[in-house]
């Protein structure tokens, strides 16, 4: 009885994406056992399809009857990028160079993430009634907050990075591709923490009071508001220690990617470590991601030991 | 669907523990050509011959399970349903293999039917796996009680080891094999689990113990427009809730105007469904679940809700379901539905099985459970000297407690007699067989003399060797004399049942005869 989704594997989806040319309109019961696992599958592993049309739901549900719409969404940040360059660079003056982009190319990743577990969390809760009353992979219901927040980050990143070019700074470049390994490395860690979240949910509900305070307190263990450096010069041979947080990594790697080193002869500090090659990314981002790929073990166990049960807790 | 002249059908159609193979619908035409020649072809007749007379659609897809069955349970099967079905059967052993196939719109799946259970199963049959869509063995499920769950993380950790709950089993060790094309009810007073056991079964609750094996889809009306989401419209919720059991986006774009016609919502598709009326989301759940194209649909009293003209077409939905040879299991209330729709009724009491045959039996069985008569004696037993204390059924003497029996089977009733000082030295028993209405149907005393008995608890056992031909659920009610002066001491009708699982529906029992057209 172990329905559960093997995490979101691509073959699931091709299982269904050829359905067999039954016979149109006829029931087509033939006894074949393994057309009978193949739908008897479909109910129970998560399937790119159905995930997709969560998403849709979830982006349709909220954007309804809003005549700007999905534009909300892209102004949120963009406003917060404002606020956030007068009040650090203008009126606290922190030193760090551009510091509304320096800060969005860290922000936007974080605010994907911690939208997703939090949204996963009271996922699988918020649809009671559909877990207590029909059979589908319930894996789905955290993937697509995961999936929400997706689309909301890839089309935030791309308005940052028009703005960006319109300011005239550097962008394009091969600096660009280390968005690739970040990418994965926040999405691997994200899709684990948001199933262990959702699944402990629903038996303990002081997960979701404890995820929101840890978030708060979360989002300061990464150099967003701050500079790295900071930490390098506080921490020196422990900054390791600082570096076990893969968000933190995938932030400083986020900011290598699309801020960039400083331009050479500003005044501030160097920010991000510039002295550093991609080498240094690359192996953190190494060490974030077998951290990741371990909490996705956990987070998928978890999930598939709770999920029997959920339609009993609830 | 006349009772009647389905009683052939459903005679052979329900599935006892002892032969659990016997589960097509139609074994009856196995004829009283006996069992040597109950091949495939024979078989596979059988609906074409019943379903002429009666006008039943017999299911194509229930020939499958009929090549299944064991010989020994074919004969077994043939010699008790032959005499009482004289109209359909005996012609139906001439007819060819191909008959069976031009059964109206099913052509292509009868066609597949007969080629895969021909190359599968052979005369000689397979066993029950091939045809058998649920399993479920030795399931139990119990529930923590609320109280006693540790419902927060400090909880969890202020209460670990702590006391174990009381918990309530709400199923306990169920055996069950639903094969192919039987739509089977579940029964049973409030409670007594029949929505837990569908769940279970449905995968949405796990099992405390035991195994379930479902095979193919399932669409589970547990609640009709489970999922809907009022913000969308009926057209995205048609997609979503599709989506989510199992369908791909092709398929769905394939059903939706069915769907949609069903559910007689073309005007209102794209509106949001917070603005349809209740009757309108129930139906657009039906329309959808109904068309996801179920190898098994679960449904749970859902059909209570509408009105009047949508219950008949889900009525007619199921029918039709039936007739495609799928498999349905419902639980209703409804007594009189599972005697017109099912094949076979599961009866369940606190969480335990306590039927699984012929539905004309399991409700009656169940009727007479829920109006549970108090009726005792004139003395109260409880105060008598000599106080019947309980009575059990077995099929051997000191076996385990059974409840259903098939005619032919031994049955042994144990009346348990708790005597006190004062009661009198030589007990005489009275033990009559009630059936509904508080029939006596036999009655069985002791010797002549009756037994000396001393004070303290004794058992006496009346073996049946031989159940008669008996249809219904019976009682037993006990008098107790004085043997040596006859006078009564009490009485205790006893409201434990036992059910015999006889063949015919129309009566009680069943009589050798023959109708001849006079002059």
């Amino acid at each position: 009885m172990s329905h559960l989704a093997d995490a979101p594997a691509p073959a699931a989806g091709r299982v269904v994406a050829s359905p067999p040319p039954g016979p149109p309109g006829g029931p087509g019961h033939a006894s074949d056992p393994s057309r009978l696992a193949r739908r008897s599958r479909a109910q129970t592993k998560v399937r790119w399809e159905l995930l997709r049309n969560l998403v849709r739901k979830d982006l349709k549900v909220k954007y309804k009857g809003s005549t700007l719409g999905f534009a909300w969404s892209l102004a949120n940040p963009m406003l917060l990028l404002v606020v956030y360059t007068f009040v650090f660079q203008i009126v606290l003056k922190n030193g760090v160079p551009r510091f509304g982009i320096y800060l969005m190319s860290g922000l936007l990743v974080w605010n994907a993430f911690s939208g997703s577990v939090s949204a996963a969390c009271g996922a699988v809760v918020a649809n009671a009634n559909l877990v207590k009353k029909v059979r589908f992979p319930l894996a789905v219901l955290p993937l697509s907050a995961v999936g929400f927040a997706a689309v909301h980050f890839l089309l935030q990143l791309l308005v940052l990075f028009v703005v960006i070019l319109v300011l005239g700074y550097h962008l394009l470049g091969p600096n660009l591709l280390l968005l690739v390994p970040a990418g994965a490395v926040a999405l691997v860690f994200t899709v684990a923490l948001s199933l262990l979240v959702s699944a402990l949910n629903v038996r303990y509900r002081d997960t979701s009071h404890l995820l929101d305070v840890a978030l708060l307190a979360w989002f300061w263990l990464n150099p967003m508001v701050y500079s790295f450096s900071l930490i390098q010069e506080k921490l020196h041979e422990w900054t390791w220690i600082y570096l076990l947080n893969p968000m933190a990594v995938v932030t400083i790697a986020f900011q290598r990617a699309i801020y960039g080193p400083p331009p050479a002869g500003s005044a501030g500090k160097p920010v991000p470590p510039a002295h550093v090659g991609y080498q240094f990314y690359l192996e953190h981002l190494a060490v974030a991601g077998a951290i990741s790929l371990v909490l996705l073990w956990i987070g998928l166990y978890v999930f598939r030991t709770m999920q029997a049960d959920f339609a009993e807790d609830l | 669907m006349a009772r009647h002249s389905s009683a052939p059908q459903r005679g052979s159609a329900f599935s006892l523990p002892g032969r659990r193979s016997a589960t097509a619908g139609s074994a009856g035409s196995a004829g009283t050509d006996g069992f040597p020649d109950v091949g495939p072809p024979t078989g596979l007749d059988a609906p074409a011959g019943l379903d002429a007379p009666a006008g039943l659609d017999a299911p194509a897809g229930l020939d499958a399970p009929v090549a299944v069955l064991r010989p020994g349970t074919a004969t077994e099967l043939s010699s008790v349903t032959a005499p009482s079905a004289p109209a359909g059967t005996g012609p139906a052993g001439g007819t060819g293999p191909g008959a069976p196939v031009a059964d109206g719109a099913d052509v292509a799946d009868g066609a597949d039917v007969t080629a895969g259970t021909g190359a599968a199963a052979g005369p000689t049959g397979v066993g029950v796996d091939g045809t058998a869509v649920i399993q479920a063995a030795g399931i139990s499920k119990r529930f923590v009680s609320y109280r006693n769950r540790a419902t927060s993380l400090k909880e969890r950790f202020v209460r670990r080891g702590g006391p174990a709950g009381e918990d309530f089993w709400a199923l306990r060790d169920i055996d069950v094999t639903i094969g192919r094309g039987q739509t089977v009810g579940l029964a049973g007073a409030n409670g007594s689990g029949k929505s837990t056991l569908l769940k279970v079964l449905a995968g949405i609750l796990r099992p405390t113990s035991g195994t379930v094996s479902v095979q193919g889809r399932i669409a589970s009306l547990l609640e009709l427009g489970a999922g809907f989401n009022g913000e969308l419209s009926g057209r995205d919720n048609v997609y979503l809730n599709a989506s989510l059991l199992g369908l791909s986006k092709r398929e769905i774009d394939r059903l939706f105007d069915s769907i949609v016609d069903f559910a007689e919502l073309r005007h209102k598709i794209d509106d949001d469904v917070k603005h349809y009326s209740s009757g309108q989301y129930v139906r657009l759940g039906f329309a959808v679940a109904v068309h996801v194209d179920p190898d098994v649909l679960l449904v749970d009293e859902v059909l209570a809700v509408g009105d009047e003209a949508f219950q008949r077409k889900c009525l007619a939905k199921i029918a039709e379901f039936r007739e495609q040879g799928r498999t349905i299991l419902f639980v209703t209330h409804s007594l009189g539905l599972i005697e017109d729709m099912c094949d076979r009724v599961l009866v369940l009491e606190s969480g335990s099985l306590i039927f699984d045959g012929a539905p004309t039996v399991g409700t009656t069985l169940l009727r007479q459970k829920l109006g549970s008569l108090p009726a005792d004696g004139p003395v109260d037993w409880q105060y008598a000297t000599v106080r019947p204390s309980s009575v059990t059924f077995s099929h051997h003497l000191g076996g385990p407690t059974t409840v259903q029996y098939d005619p032919g089977d031994q049955l042994v009733i144990s009346v348990e007699l708790d005597l006190t000082d004062a009661a009198p030295e030589h007990v005489y028993l009275h033990t009559y067989i009630v059936g509904q209405d508080e029939i006596p149907i036999w009655m069985m005393e002791t010797p002549l003399g009756g037994f000396r008995l001393g004070p303290g608890r004794h058992v006496v056992d009346f073996a049946v060797p031989r159940l008669p031909e008996l249809l219904g659920a019976f009682a037993v009610k006990v008098h107790v004399s004085d043997a040596a002066t006859g006078a009564p001491v009490t009485t205790r009708r006893f409201e434990e049942l036992f059910g015999v699982n006889g063949t015919q529906a129309g009566g009680l029992l069943k009589v050798d005869y023959e109708a001849r057209l006079r002059g």
